[in-house]
């Protein structure tokens, strides 16, 4: 038997059913990217945890009330200020017995602390808590190699939030903004000096700049603290 | 006549569409790649505080969103109120809500999941930190506040 050729299909109708796809899905398409604060909420704490006591200079308090006036380190502020006092705390330049103390960090006395720690380990293999401080200092050893001597915040120092219930959201923004304004002016300025690009410009996934993100955040690290709510003047 | 005269008048030649389908197909597929389906209506109003120092969500499909603000539709009233997905809810519900989008997703993509809070300007904190507390108690600790980009300075 003879076999018929086979027939064509028509496809002129094809661009129309693409078509038809096509505008479901640009109706359908939402386009606008989210952008927002990104911020890392500490895990919830058991009710009978003690605090140990922080020095006053080291805690940079930022209080907000339910009329959306600031209150910072017990002084009115206006927010256009924020910014600045923040990286006055961050950085004490003129060594005010009321701010953070900085500490020089130097290759001399971090190898000796991490000699320390490494005979500690020795004697006491088991113990976490040594090798988890050990990898610390040598994070901060490879921030020295990177981009030299540094003054180190304390590691309690940290900006302390405080807003009551009745704050405006838009004030609460307001205040997160400018306080990692400070942050990432501070780092930007630092990576601009040692690396000749912005903070903001290196990225993460490249494994030439990550090291030179974890050295920028050793010396600037993120500390902003929200305190556990309490409920101030009762607004709701 | 000589061979060189036009036979009659040429009109233009038709573009040839044959090609069309393929353009279509390009552009159906481009935008079939960056389409996440819109998955709730805002039931809320939420005009959003302008921020400087923002970042971008990477994946839209790991984060879920909490929408609080007035109700557009004033019969409910016009206290704030909280969104979840399609419907509204109270506080109370939230540790539930995350629960449930939790167990939706993989096990490895578990902990890269971001609840993205969409706030109104005007919602007094009272809302958000109870809504904080929530999302703390169910550990739920990588989150976003929505914002537009524009001066901090100008919210107030």
């Amino acid at each position: 038997m003879a076999r018929r050729p086979l027939q064509e299909i028509n496809a002129g109708s094809m661009a129309d059913i693409a078509f038809l796809l096509l505008i479901f899905f640009l109706v359908t398409t939402t386009m606008d990217q989210d952008i927002g604060i990104l911020r890392q909420l500490p895990p919830p704490v058991p009710e009978d945890l003690i605090t140990p006591p922080v020095k006053k200079r080291n805690v940079y308090e930022v209080l907000v009330n339910s009329r959306n006036q600031l209150l910072v380190e017990n002084e009115r502020m206006n927010i256009r200020d924020l910014k600045e006092g923040a990286k006055m705390f961050y950085t004490n330049p003129n060594k005010d017995p009321d701010l953070p103390i900085l500490t020089r960090q130097t290759k001399g006395n971090l190898q000796e602390s991490i000699n320390l720690l490494q005979q500690a380990i020795a004697q006491d293999p088991s113990n976490k808590q040594l090798k988890s401080d050990l990898k610390k200092w040598q994070g901060k050893m490879s921030a020295v190699e990177l981009i030299g001597e540094y003054d180190e915040l304390p590691t309690s120092a940290l900006i302390s939030l405080q807003n009551d219930r009745g704050t405006k959201y838009a004030m609460y923004i307001s205040v997160q903004n400018e306080l990692s304004a400070a942050i990432n002016e501070l780092r930007n300025d630092l990576s601009e000096d040692k690396f000749g690009v912005a903070y903001s410009e290196l990225n993460p996934a490249v494994s030439d700049d990550k090291p030179k993100i974890l050295a920028i955040r050793a010396v600037y690290p993120q500390r902003i603290s929200e305190a556990e709510p309490k409920d101030i003047s009762g607004g709701s | 006549m000589s061979k060189f005269t036009r036979k009659g008048k040429k009109g233009t030649p038709a573009v040839s569409t044959a090609s069309l389908p393929d353009i279509i197909f390009m552009l159906l597929f481009f935008f079939m790649v960056v389409t996440v389906m819109r998955e709730d209506d805002p039931k809320v109003i939420v005009i959003k505080p302008n921020a400087t120092e923002t970042e971008k969500l990477e994946k839209k499909s790991l984060v879920d969103y909490i929408n609080v603000g007035t109700p557009s539709d004033t019969r409910f009233g016009t206290e704030p109120k909280i969104q979840l997905d399609d419907s509204f809810a109270e506080v109370a519900d939230i540790q539930f809500w995350i629960k449930e989008n939790r167990d939706k997703r993989d096990e490895a993509e578990k902990p890269l999941i971001t609840t993205s809070l969409k706030v109104d300007s005007d919602v007094k904190m009272g809302v958000v930190t109870d809504i904080k507390q929530e999302l703390r108690e169910s550990q739920a600790l990588k989150i976003n506040y929505s914002v537009n980009k524009g001066s901090a300075l100008d919210n107030n």
